[in-house]
């Protein structure tokens, strides 16, 4: 029978009843007595030297109350970045100022140059169209490849040139990885794209920033995945502020994504508009300013070659890649094309020696930075890619020339660095090749043809590193944070729990699935446990929800606290009962003493620790709250196969996905019903990715794709009913709850299937087509049949 | 949106003496005008509301068999009710999603006069009417290229009056994004003769495709249409779709709204 209640239990969201009735609390939501608003002038174009900004008009204008401009932020700091990346040559990246407020040059569409703060939004917006710019238009660098060229527009012109670091991985490798593709039998390549996205959340991003005169204190309300990174950031490197004069506050916050992780130049702006003008400042980003300046995701370039032995055994890998980073280096922008991408590049696969370039390119565009999957996408995609054309290429089965070279042993420590603790990839794949009744798919493809469509089918693996991270390694990395995770356990005399915890939870469903974990190991009822998140003022220090490290990385903390919290209530369990604590047994919510009749409940013990009558004081404090904060050891390698079956229109080139089954390793599952839904929309995001989305720009520099009638999102219509398995989980090592983490699979392993399927669609029709960059259009499937 | 008055006439002589005043607009469902006013790429002063107009509503057949459909009807009644018509009740029914249907009218389609909206399609194969407040005008003297009718300022189309064909379909292949026309056919067999008309394709809007019609009057099946094309100039060309590309879904597009329609 399926649990009820604590782990394994698949519980409905709590806290989709208020997000389903309308009475969530959002940042938008929020509005503070004596309001203004701020509206940002943005750059129009792309590249340009700021002449002159004449406000004097704007500012006699009803309802303003005062404009500023980047004249105003001079003695104020750059908006950080939070890794910095030492290149092959040792050398660190360069790292460019990034105002608050554009000084001296704009630097993409978008780019803030000046904020009009005025009664109303209207009368902001009314005023700053009067606002007379004097930009100097300039060339912009947009394409990498060109922006690299000798004599290519500079993004910078300080820094002389367009590259930001060429990274190596592992550098002494380098040269044993091109002899073993000299002398390897055969060399694969394939030349892809991993295409720039746009990431989208529903609610776009906000910011209140409010100052208390009587106090001095500063608060932020925000869109963010993470309240005291953004706390770290703003207040210790752009704005000054300390820490405990400083609150941020991420309320309920409509899906991130990833592109709500970093430190935004509006949440500096109103934080310290609130304060110059004494009087709390609003900001909402509206759909257009979300396009041009929530950070993107993805665009890559890259090249790759696999090389294999005579008997088909990979002996060798090299790739190399253009990284876009857009303008400026967005907060963990430098991380992304290297740490968390060149270290997978061994991907399941028991490949020797591994060489990963990747030069990282300034343009004249919006910043990149992570975007669910963040690296590990670019890396499973050409790497599964590659791997499907090598067996095509070989006339080898695509799947038997996997599982021929899947690492089988653990742990297992690839040639990039990491090492993998468990994984079991002969068995998911086992589980999906019987998802998909592998076999009928001949029978299925000549249904096809008869309709006269094409079909295929595209299969293939991916690994990824979760639980970010061990603040060690990542230090040693070039992270300038720790990655641990925190939370703060209180009991409550009457027995109830609260969790203040610092991983942040919008769309995750944190609240959900972390009681059901306390819920298990005190043997209460899940709803004796409330999550409390999202506010410095009310949750220890704590880095965030990203990388698919809540449960394992904040979840781990949550235990260890709740650990402490089981260890006290046994003294005090001992001492109510006279028995040694020794011999203190907790089973669903009642202390016992081994092998006698004795029992005290859960309930009296919390008492006793509040109303400390008959209590132990010489021994241990009265009071039940216990905090902790949890550093990994290691990441978790999440892993898994996955399969899309696709039909193609030949006539249009219109690709439908007929069928999607995913079989994946997630280690432990607290709530499946939950890691289903995470799954489903990592398949969706990546889905949307390769048939859909695609933030483009032409050669000046404007957005193309600028609003959703150019920006293809998918829809459920575009989705079929996926299959989803998670039965083969192999426990991770190192964390205390054996999990792995879920939240950004689906994006990272769906989209090589997708573009494997549509390819072998086309082969099947005799058409010489070894590769389609993403998003797989009508267009340009029907270009690509047609040569 | 800048500051605007709102009217909201009950006759449609009282919205065109509104639409009399200086800076006014007529606002029909909203589905494209409001968008355009959020951007601020319009700012009238007044906008006339003509959904509370009774007579610019509904639907009903004349006595020539033609269909009538009040200005101010929208898309989803359009859908239901011109069931006569399947080819239009079809058209209607694939416009964008239910909130825009349930908004959106034929008299806004066919004044805003998207290149990729489908109601031209539909009109302009039909050889539909537009009745305004002045004049009856004939569909292949109202499309004069993008966003572009005969239309005269103030000017409000009360009603369109569609011939029902004795065969037709409207084919649609969507833009990815925005979900609009690609392309959109709509094939219509008349007595007199057949039309195609050809939405989301042009850089001049809608268009009849002659060299398909004549095909088609010589035999209405997808056959006659083997081994006819369209130039590639004169297509747009952008983010979706190249100019050739264009002309070849036309055709596609064209054949399978001959075989849908037979
Ligand atoms: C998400 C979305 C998807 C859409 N998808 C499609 C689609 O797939 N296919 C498609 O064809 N369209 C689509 N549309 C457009 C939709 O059909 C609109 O309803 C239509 O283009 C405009 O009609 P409206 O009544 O909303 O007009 P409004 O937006 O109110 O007005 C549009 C213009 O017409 C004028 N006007 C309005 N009514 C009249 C009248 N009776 N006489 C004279 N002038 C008038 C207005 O002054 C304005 O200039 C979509 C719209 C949206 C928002």
């Amino acid at each position: 029978m399926p649990k009820d209640n604590g782990i394994g239990a698949s519980l409905k969201r709590r806290e989709d009843v208020r997000f389903l009735t309308g009475t969530g609390n959002y940042t938008d939501d929020i509005s503070v007595h004596r309001q203004l608003y701020v509206h940002f002038l943005r750059s129009d174009v792309a590249n340009g030297t700021i002449n002159g900004i004449d406000t004097a008009a704007a500012s006699a204008m009803s309802g303003v109350v005062r404009i500023f401009t980047g004249a105003d932020f001079e003695g104020v700091g750059s908006i950080p970045c939070g890794w910095q990346v030492t290149d092959r040559h040792g050398e660190v990246m360069k790292e460019p100022a990034h105002p608050v407020l554009a000084q001296g040059k704009v630097r993409h569409v978008g780019d803030p140059i000046a904020a009009v703060v005025a009664n109303s939004l209207e009368e902001a917006r009314n005023a700053a169209e009067a606002i007379d710019l004097d930009i100097h238009e300039l060339p912009a660098a947009v394409d990498m490849r060109k922006a690299l060229e000798e004599g290519a527009p500079l993004v910078h012109d300080e820094l002389g040139d367009n590259l930001c670091y060429d990274w190596g991985f592992v550098e002494e490798n380098r040269e044993a990885v091109d002899e073993a593709i000299k002398n390897a039998a055969h060399v694969t390549t394939l030349e892809l794209v991993n295409n720039r996205l746009v990431a989208n959340p529903m609610e776009p991003r906000v910011a209140v920033g409010d100052f208390n005169r009587a106090t001095g204190d500063s608060t932020l309300y925000t869109t963010s995945q993470n309240p005291h990174v953004i706390r770290l950031l703003m207040g210790a490197f752009v704005l000054g502020i300390p820490e405990h004069k400083l609150r941020v506050v991420a309320p309920d916050v409509g899906g991130g994504f990833g592109t709500k992780i970093f430190h935004y130049a509006e949440e500096a702006f109103c934080t310290f508009a609130a304060k110059a003008l004494n009087r709390p400042v609003k900001w909402t980003a509206s759909r257009s300013e979300a396009f041009m300046s929530d950070a993107h995701g993805r665009d890559h370039v890259t090249k790759i070659e696999l090389a294999l032995d005579a008997d088909n055994n990979f002996v060798a890998l090299r790739t190399a890649t253009l990284a876009n980073m857009g303008a400026y280096l967005s907060t963990f922008a430098p991380s992304v094309p290297t740490w968390l991408h060149g270290t997978l590049m061994a991907g399941n696969y028991k490949t020797p020696l591994i060489y990963v370039n990747v030069k990282a390119v300034f343009t004249n565009t919006v910043p990149v930075d992570a975007y669910r999957g963040a690296g590990r996408p670019e890396a499973t995609y050409q790497l599964e890619r590659v791997v499907d054309k090598a067996a095509r290429e070989l006339g080898v089965d695509p799947v038997a020339l996997r599982r021929q070279n899947f690492i089988t042993e653990f742990p297992y420590a690839t040639p990039v660095a990491v090492e993998y603790d468990t994984g079991d990839y002969n068995a998911t794949m086992d589980t999906l090749e019987t998802m998909i009744d592998r076999d009928g798919f001949a029978a299925r493809r000549a249904a096809s043809e008869a309709k006269g469509k094409l079909r295929g089918l595209g299969i293939n693996c991916y690994i990824e590193a979760c639980g970010i991270a061990p603040s060690n390694l990542v230090g040693q990395l070039g992270a300038r944070a720790g990655l641990y995770e925190s939370a703060t356990v209180r009991v409550n005399a009457t027995g109830g729990l609260v969790v203040m915890t610092g991983s942040h939870s919008h769309g995750q469903g944190h609240e959900t699935v972390f009681p059901q974990v306390i819920a298990e190991m005190i043997g209460l009822d899940e709803s004796m446990v409330e999550i409390v998140h999202g506010d410095t003022a009310n949750s220890p220090m704590g880095m965030g929800t990203y990388g698919s490290r809540s449960l394992a990385v904040g979840g781990s903390a949550m235990v260890r606290a709740t650990e402490k919290i089981i260890n006290k209530t046994k003294k005090i369990a001992a001492h109510l009962m006279e028995a040694a604590e020794a011999d203190i047994e907790l089973k669903d919510g009642q202390f016992s003493v081994a092998g006698t009749d004795k029992s005290v409940a859960w309930g009296d013990v919390c008492l006793a620790a509040y109303v400390p009558h008959n209590y132990p004081l010489e021994d241990i404090e009265p009071g039940l709250e216990e905090t902790a904060f949890y550093d990994p050891s290691n990441f978790t390698y999440p892993a898994g196969a996955y399969s899309c079956e696709v039909e193609v229109d030949p006539e249009t080139g219109k690709v439908t996905i007929e069928s999607f089954a995913a079989a994946d390793d997630f280690g432990n599952v607290v709530n499946p019903m939950i890691v289903e839904g995470q799954v489903h929309g990592g398949l969706g995001q990546g889905i949307g990715q390769a048939l859909l989305e695609n933030c483009a720009y032409d050669e000046n520099g404007q957005l193309l794709s600028a609003s959703y009638m150019d920006y293809a999102m998918p829809r459920a219509s575009d989705l079929p009913l996926f299959k989803v398995d998670h039965s083969n989980g192999t426990p991770c090592t190192h964390n205390p709850l054996g999990v792995k983490g879920c939240g950004e699979a689906g994006a990272i392993g769906s989209p090589p299937a997708v573009v494997n399927a549509v390819v072998d669609a086309l082969q099947s029709a005799g058409k010489n087509v070894l590769h389609i960059d993403m998003p797989l259009t009508p267009a340009r499937v029907w270009d690509a049949m047609n040569g | 949106m800048y500051a605007f008055d709102l009217e909201r006439p009950a006759t449609v002589a009282d919205a065109v003496t509104a639409l009399g005043a200086d800076e006014a607009q007529a606002l029909g469902g909203g589905q494209t005008l409001i968008p355009t006013l959020k951007q601020r790429l319009a700012s009238p002063s007044v906008l006339v509301s003509l959904s509370g107009i009774a007579e610019m509503t509904g639907i009903c057949t004349r006595d020539d068999g033609s269909l009538a459909i009040g200005g101010g009807t929208t898309h989803a009644a359009v859908a239901v009710g011109a069931d006569v018509f399947p080819g239009l009740a079809g058209l209607a029914a694939g416009i964008g999603d239910p909130a825009v249907r349930n908004r959106g009218t034929v008299g806004g389609s066919l004044a805003n006069n998207d290149p990729s909206a489908c109601y031209p399609a539909g009109a302009l194969a039909s050889g539909a009417t537009i009745v305004t407040n002045a004049r009856e005008i004939p569909a292949d003297d109202y499309f004069q290229g993008l966003f572009t009718t005969a239309l005269e300022e103030g000017e409000v189309v009360t009603e369109v009056r569609f011939p029902v064909p004795e065969a037709s379909a409207y084919m649609k292949f969507e833009q990815p994004a925005s979900r609009f026309a690609l392309v959109g056919v709509f094939v219509a067999k008349h007595a007199d003769g057949v039309r195609v008309a050809v939405t989301g394709a042009s850089e001049n809007g809608v268009f009849r495709w002659s060299e398909a019609e004549a095909a088609l009057n010589d035999s209405f099946t997808a056959d006659a249409l083997n081994g006819l094309s369209l130039p590639a100039e004169g297509m747009i060309n952008d983010l979706h779709g190249s100019d050739a590309y264009r002309a070849h879904i036309t055709a596609v597009m064209t054949k399978r709204a001959v075989t849908a329609a037979c």
